[in-house]
């Protein structure tokens, strides 16, 4: 039996509605378990020994003397982590982050640990290892970095992607180039060219729950591992290869998780956890502190991007460039590409060229943070589109919407765009009441546009109906924000049920197959296709026990409003079977009645946001206050509304921080100066207005209910329409993000020198 | 017969060539051929690859079909968050 | 034996602990009653996770030390609902979605009865203001505020 995930419209009884969510009580009583909230018995504190030093080579580590303490029961370092990874340079990387083997390449970075009968043991266990560390010269600035006379982290690499390759390794690891045309003739055509540099500091998720897990590992090659993640599955994957125990053997579940934003998707404290524990021989529970979070998780790259664009004088841009150097941390990945891929991705542009430039630092590994790399890239275009806008004499968003993306452009990462939701984002905030309000004393108004991708990926949903009629739905994706009351008000309405009889839980890796992690915006997208898949053939089954137990063929009863109604003039009159009398015969009629689906969920499409804010400065002390916000995107079909709300405003409250106060700050030594709360600061609730948020539905073709993803694009346009509304504001262009207090001062006066 | 266009860094894994002419009816003749015809591609293949066809972006399953006359481009898998 | 004994009073009950003397409150609710509902995110006292209410006042748990709770009375999270009956702010927590993850929500919920013990009929501003030392970074705040602001009326109400 097929299905088939394409979108027929329809009228929903339960999709679409607010109900409270399934695991709400528990989280507002404290009764939900979190990371650190699990302890198994017999249980060890583990803790993670790090390096004091930005870059160093490891010389011989002296751990007698606190193998020796009373109360200490086991002490790793990398060599009780022997290279399973079987020449995955991927897997490699992951291995040394979570304990580093031969240098040290952050400060933070971690060298050794050690699992004792409690923290006090565990402190005075870690003061007692001796570590030689030779101190190298070390780098930390993106643009310092790429340069050839800068510190090179690995003399292994050298630049991919450029031709010829060169002969002297570099930290610049990977050079990439999208796009199409000709640049140079475009910009020749231009009557106005807007030119600059623009540059962005690095940034945390900042989940208020840091990384915590209890690890036991028996001596029979068994394990099981309680943990906070955005993916167990993808845990289990990684843990069990560096372990070296197999797939099926580590049993990973995952806890209620306090924020991840992609910051937990890759392994950090895990594996040691883990290895802490079969060396002990001990279940141990690694709780990482706040201060190792922000030194030792993974931010985001900080990035330098040059932008040329340009555009004729009846507004139409003839051709855009963006030379963009995004930093990975002592690894690479794929930021810098990602950047370049969305750079220019809302735009419909006969030229465009993007080139990326993935640059080593010594800062810890850059992992992705909603919608990665996309926001930095939309920072940079869209304040430039502005200023264009403005030199052609045309309204910001007139000007966006003459030159937006639509179906059949090429897009500037490569394919051609299918239908695309750009277009009414801009004209729902071109004729939403926010544009007209009038503005203040010293305010400014700014708008941006924003796109990211959304995944599909593997998904595996269980169905059971139980034996008084209720359902019980085990789902694969770790719930990050409420994702089990969509997928029961999905469940409900395939099934003709009320909400409140169906219970959704997050299965663990023994009792669900693989699923893809919670990230790329897939996780109500991808688990509502595998539930409503489910549902389906749970329906093929109700039906035959109906069948059976009318005695008629299964091809004369139909499935109506949770319902198995007999067809057909021989059998119409049969009164219909409730999905509970059904269930209450089951045991004669076959058995357990349930509905499976393992699928690969395709097709979210990609997804567009536009932003509207006012910004208030002060001019006496560039402190600024967040007048009013106003988020416009498409979400193809709200499940449930609030969360989808959720989803838009806690997007746009990240990218306001990240636009007016978060970055991380290195000292001259190489060591981050502000890892905690009190000087690395997001917004509190007295920085922000209420924020508006206007939900488009324009269905996705590839899916049932017409659902896109839509958690991470609300990230993508702040940055942008905040530095915009500042720049009107101060009446300087703002080029530097965050644009904190002193940034703004600095702007100011070089306005008032001019 | 399909046209099959390498971005980005994939493009360089494959000695700079852009877009290839390959006989394929699904997603994995397309990969066992293009790990044939230009070996630099196997580790990204391995790794995981992105397939759009005619704009929309599909996992890489085998059984995918590639219909005839389709714009496919083959991207980096794309890391979210 | 360089622990000490503790007598205390916890959501109304009588309850003794042992304690060494560099333990933070936190630590003593957590791993040595097992009441895991109060959180930690930065032991510094920085984002509000870790809140209770001491002796009728509003404070980071992670800044008090355990043995300072020799005959006081502590309100936490877990003492909050009346049997079986949520605390109105727990009620309109659920009903406005004002969380996503959850994890500062404890902190929020005792924040906000303590603000609105002492400010029944507050502003947006002062319900702003009055809990910006909890931080949330899924929902922006807009629900948490909607839903405190609920609260306040139908607690006038009653």
């Amino acid at each position: 039996m097929g299905f088939d995930p394409g979108y027929s419209a329809r009228k929903f009884t339960s999709v679409g509605t607010r109900p409270i969510r399934p695991d709400g009580v528990d989280k507002v009583t404290g009764r939900a378990r979190y990371g650190a909230d699990f302890n198994m018995p017999g249980q060890l504190v583990g803790q993670v020994l790090r390096s004091p030093h930005a870059h160093a080579k490891i010389g011989k580590i002296d751990t007698s003397k606190a193998e020796a303490l009373k109360g200490v029961k086991a002490v790793i370092t990398a060599a009780d982590l022997p290279d399973l990874t079987n020449g995955d340079s991927a897997m490699y990387d992951i291995l040394d982050n979570c304990m580093a083997r031969k240098k040290a390449l952050y400060d933070g970075h971690a060298v050794a640990a050690v699992a004792a009968i409690d923290a006090r043991t565990a402190r005075q266990a870690l003061k007692l290892i001796e570590v030689d560390y030779e101190v190298l010269a070390h780098v930390t600035d993106v643009d310092e970095a790429a340069k050839p006379t800068a510190p090179v982290l690995n003399d292994t690499v050298f630049t991919e992607g450029t031709d010829p390759r060169p002969d002297k390794p570099s930290n610049v690891a990977k050079r990439s180039q999208y796009g199409h045309g000709d640049v140079e003739k475009g910009l020749g055509q231009a009557d106005f060219v807007v030119e600059r540099s623009y540059k962005t500091e690095q940034t945390h998720q900042g989940y208020i729950e840091p990384h915590a897990c209890v690890a036991s590992v028996n001596s029979d090659g068994t394990a099981d591992l309680w943990v906070c993640t955005q993916g167990h599955f993808v845990y289990r994957q990684h843990c069990a290869q560096l372990l070296g125990l197999d797939v099926s053997k580590l049993r990973v579940t995952s806890s209620e998780i306090g924020g991840g934003f992609g910051g937990k998707t890759h392994i950090w404290a895990e594996p040691v956890a883990l290895a802490l524990s079969r060396k002990a021989g001990r279940p141990v529970k690694l709780v990482m502190s706040r201060e190792e979070v922000f030194r030792a998780s993974g931010p985001t790259s900080a990035t330098s991007i040059d932008v040329r664009i340009g555009a004729r004088k009846d507004g139409t841009i003839t051709g855009a460039t963006a030379t963009l150097r995004y930093s990975c941390g002592p690894y690479y990945g794929m930021w810098a590409e990602l950047g370049a891929m969305t750079a220019f991705a809302c735009y419909n542009l006969q030229n465009v060229e993007t080139v990326g430039y993935e640059v080593l630092v010594n800062r810890p590994k850059t992992a992705a943070y909603r919608a990665p790399s996309a926001p930095m890239a939309a920072f940079a275009v869209e304040s430039a589109i502005d200023e264009l806008a403005h030199k052609v004499g045309m309204d910001p968003v007139e000007f966006r919407i003459l030159n937006a993306a639509r179906e059949g452009t090429r897009s500037s990462y490569g394919p051609v765009y299918g239908p695309i939701g750009i277009g009414p984002t801009l004209e729902a905030a071109k004729n939403h009441p926010h544009m007209k309000a009038p503005l203040g004393k010293n305010q400014g108004r700014g708008m941006a546009c924003g796109f990211w991708f959304n995944f599909g990926g593997q998904t595996c949903t269980d169905l059971n109906i139980d034996s008084d009629g209720t359902v019980s739905l085990a789902v694969g994706t770790v719930d990050v924000g409420g994702s089990r009351a969509s997928l029961s008000l999905v469940a409900a309405e395939e099934l003709g049920i009320p909400y409140e009889q169906v219970k959704a839980v997050v299965a663990d890796t023994s009792t669900l197959g693989y699923n893809d992690m919670t990230d790329g915006s897939r996780g109500t997208f991808s688990s509502s296709m595998a539930t409503i898949s489910a549902a389906r053939n749970a329906i093929e089954v109700l039906r035959e026990r109906a069948a059976e137990m009318w005695d008629i063929p299964v091809d004369d009863v139909v499935w109506e409003k949770g319902h198995a109604v007999a067809k057909g003039a021989k059998h119409g009159n049969l009164p219909s079977l409730s999905l509970k009398e059904i269930a209450a015969a089951a045991a004669n009629t076959g058995g357990p009645i349930a509905g499976h689906s393992e699928l690969v969920a395709d097709g979210a499409g990609v997804s567009f946001a536009t932003h509207i804010c006012d910004i208030e400065v002060d001019p006496e002390t560039g402190s600024t206050r967040v007048v009013r916000y106003t988020v416009v995107q498409d979400a193809g079909k709200a499940v449930h509304p609030t969360y989808v709300e959720g989803q838009y405003q806690g997007g746009a409250a990240q990218g306001i921080g990240w636009a007016l106060n978060e970055e991380y700050i290195y000292g001259e030594d190489g060591r981050l100066q502000n890892p905690g709360f009190l000087d690395y600061r997001i917004p509190v609730c007295s920085d922000l207005p209420m924020i508006d948020t206007q939900i488009l539905e324009i269905p996705n073709p590839n899916h049932p209910y017409g659902v896109r993803g839509v958690g991470e694009t609300s990230i993508v346009p702040p940055l942008a329409a905040i530095a915009n509304a500042v720049s009107n504001a101060v009446g300087a262009r703002m080029t530097h993000v965050p644009m904190s207090p002193p940034r703004i001062l600095a702007a100011l006066e070089a306005e008032k020198a001019d | 017969m399909v046209e099959v266009t390498l971005w980005g860094s994939l493009g360089a894994a494959a000695g700079g060539k852009k877009t290839l002419d390959i006989e394929a009816k699904d997603i994995r003749e397309l990969f066992a051929k293009l790990a044939e015809q230009h070996p630099g591609l196997k580790p990204h293949i391995e790794r995981g690859i992105a397939v759009s066809i005619d704009g929309v972006i599909y996992r890489d399953t085998w059984s995918k079909a590639l219909p005839q006359d389709a714009e496919i481009f083959l991207l980096p898998r794309l890391a979210g968050g | 034996m360089s622990g000490r004994a503790v007598s205390t009073t916890i959501n109304g009950d009588d309850v003794e602990f042992l304690c060494q003397p560099e333990e933070t409150l936190l630590e003593v609710l957590r791993d040595r009653l097992g009441l895991t509902g109060t959180k930690e995110g930065c032991g510094t006292g920085d984002c509000g996770a870790c809140s209770v209410i001491l002796d009728d006042r509003l404070v980071c748990s992670c800044l008090v030390l355990g043995m300072e709770a020799q005959d006081r009375r502590i309100e936490t999270i877990e003492g909050m609902a009346d049997g079986d009956t949520l605390h109105p702010l727990q009620q309109k927590f659920l009903e406005h979605a004002a969380l996503q993850c959850g994890v500062c929500t404890p902190g929020f919920l005792i924040a906000a009865k303590d603000l609105l013990d002492r400010n029944p009929d507050p502003t947006e501003e002062e319900i702003r203001f009055g809990l910006a030392g909890n931080l949330c970074r899924c929902t922006g705040y807009d629900k948490i505020v909607r839903a405190v602001q609920d609260a306040a009326s139908a607690m006038k109400g009653a």
